[in-house]
């Protein structure tokens, strides 16, 4: 087994990475096409923009690799969400997965933005309710739910935390930062198929 | 919804944890990667590593032990004390910090916070605030790590706050300097006052002594986390002990599910 954990340009990749570790598994850190797409698992790890990552992506050529990858891919916070149409966030044209926007929560006193802690994650699907737990946020933008959402979680009102489609599974939480719970999350990934 | 989140915090100087009395005669209190896996096993939500060393003397001191806690735990923390610059701050990020903390700095050169959240995206953005209220007045203080430096700037907090909202800020932590270290409650008439305009997460920190403290400034004040220092080093209640207090009077924590 092994897992590709794509080089979108931002800071931390080193906490996603520790997590694989952890786990016994080999990894690469990569921006190379061909360790991406021979790679039996890919991650897009969440830390920067999505106007950022996405320019990443692109100066690479990578916008069209990910989307052609057939093997689980996992979308971490940012990760995930440039795998919607489009995000608020710099106005930014993302990879179009999930055919659904990115808006940002509308901050107040009451609903201080960014989102930053442990929030509870309800998955809907009865044989992943042993998912449910508490995971860590730290995000300004976030996916309502829609028909594509695995699990749900409360901001002022409900968005997608994790969402699937086909071999496409993002998370707006961080798995690497949530403690037991993001491990057995992290293990789930990597025993899809 | 988001739960309340209890943060210890550990005053890092030449790769040990220590802690002084009123910022001298600091005393090891044990290592960085024991106490950090230790309170992290114990449900701590989020650490925070205030590197003593480097604030006050200007120097850049190596912060290789931050990849160390990285290794050993798998919650959030924040690293603060001598971040002055974005390759400061991406140096730590990349050695596995989740946000960088910054003070006397910001003060400084308040465009920083506007480069590192261009940089990195607010949430990896905390300014820390050390206020001292006088004659009713907030104000910030500056170089507070050194009795002989520290002092204020006759900046408002209220103001304060303000502006770094508008220039990308993530987080706030509000030290009490009139409370740190008195152990009798967090300052919760200045986090009522300063709660009032911000819109970022709020952190109350100094003048925790007991379960009750956390109790109250959860009840009392609109904070979204309460950072405390000796009251868990000192081992007088451990992090399940707080949380099972918080969770009998009903405050919203994470616990296992």
């Amino acid at each position: 087994m092994s897992v590709a954990i794509v080089d979108c340009g931002g800071a931390n990749l080193r906490s996603v990475a520790t997590s694989i570790e952890r786990l016994h598994i080999p990894y690469v850190i990569t921006d190379n096409s061909d360790e991406i797409i021979n790679a039996q698992y890919v991650i897009l790890p969440g830390v920067g923009s999505a106007q950022n990552v996405m320019k990443h992506l692109e100066s690479k050529n990578l916008n069209n690799v990910i989307t052609q990858l057939k093997q689980p891919v996992l979308g971490i916070c940012i990760g995930m969400q440039i795998l919607f149409n489009y995000s608020a966030e710099g106005n930014t044209k993302c990879l179009g997965i999930f055919d659904e926007n990115i808006d940002m929560f509308s901050e107040s006193n009451l609903l201080k933005v960014p989102q930053m802690g442990w929030n509870k994650v309800e998955f809907s699907d009865a044989k992943l309710k042993k998912l449910n737990d508490y995971y860590y946020f730290a995000n300004s933008f976030y996916a309502k739910t829609f028909d594509s959402t695995k699990a749900m979680s409360d901001y002022g009102s409900a968005f997608s935390s994790v969402v699937q489609k086909d071999n496409f599974l993002g998370c707006q939480f961080h798995p690497e930062k949530s403690a037991e719970a993001g491990v057995r999350f992290l293990k789930y990934f990597l025993t899809k198929s | 919804m988001i739960t309340k989140r209890i943060i210890p915090c550990l005053d890092v100087r030449n790769d040990h944890v220590v802690k002084g009395i009123q910022f001298k005669n600091h005393k090891i209190v044990g290592s960085i990667v024991d106490l950090a896996q230790k309170y992290s096993e114990e449900g701590a939500d989020e650490l925070v590593f205030y590197d003593i060393t480097a604030s006050t003397d200007g120097s850049t001191v190596s912060k290789e032990w931050v990849s160390k806690i990285s290794d050993v735990i798998n919650i959030p923390f924040c690293v603060a004390g001598g971040i002055k610059s974005v390759n400061d701050a991406r140096s730590i990020l990349n050695l596995g910090a989740d946000k960088v903390s910054i003070n006397t700095p910001a003060l400084e050169n308040p465009n920083l916070i506007r480069e590192l959240s261009l940089e990195f995206g607010s949430q990896c953005v905390v300014i820390g605030m050390d206020i001292k209220t006088i004659d009713g007045k907030s104000f910030l203080f500056a170089k507070t790590g050194n009795e002989l430096t520290a002092h204020s700037t006759e900046i408002l907090a209220l103001d304060w706050i303000r502006k770094v909202q508008k220039l990308g800020a993530g987080e706030v932590v509000i030290n009490s300097m009139n409370q740190d270290g008195m152990k009798n409650g967090y300052d919760i008439s200045l986090l009522n006052e300063l709660s009032k305009v911000c819109t970022l997460p709020m952190i109350a920190s100094g003048g925790a002594g007991s379960d009750d403290h956390f109790i109250n400034v959860f009840a009392n004040t609109n904070v979204d986390g309460a950072l405390a220092a000796s009251i868990f080093h000192n081992n007088e209640y451990s992090i399940q002990d707080i949380k099972t207090s918080l969770q009998s009077n009903k405050i919203n924590i994470r616990t296992s599910l």
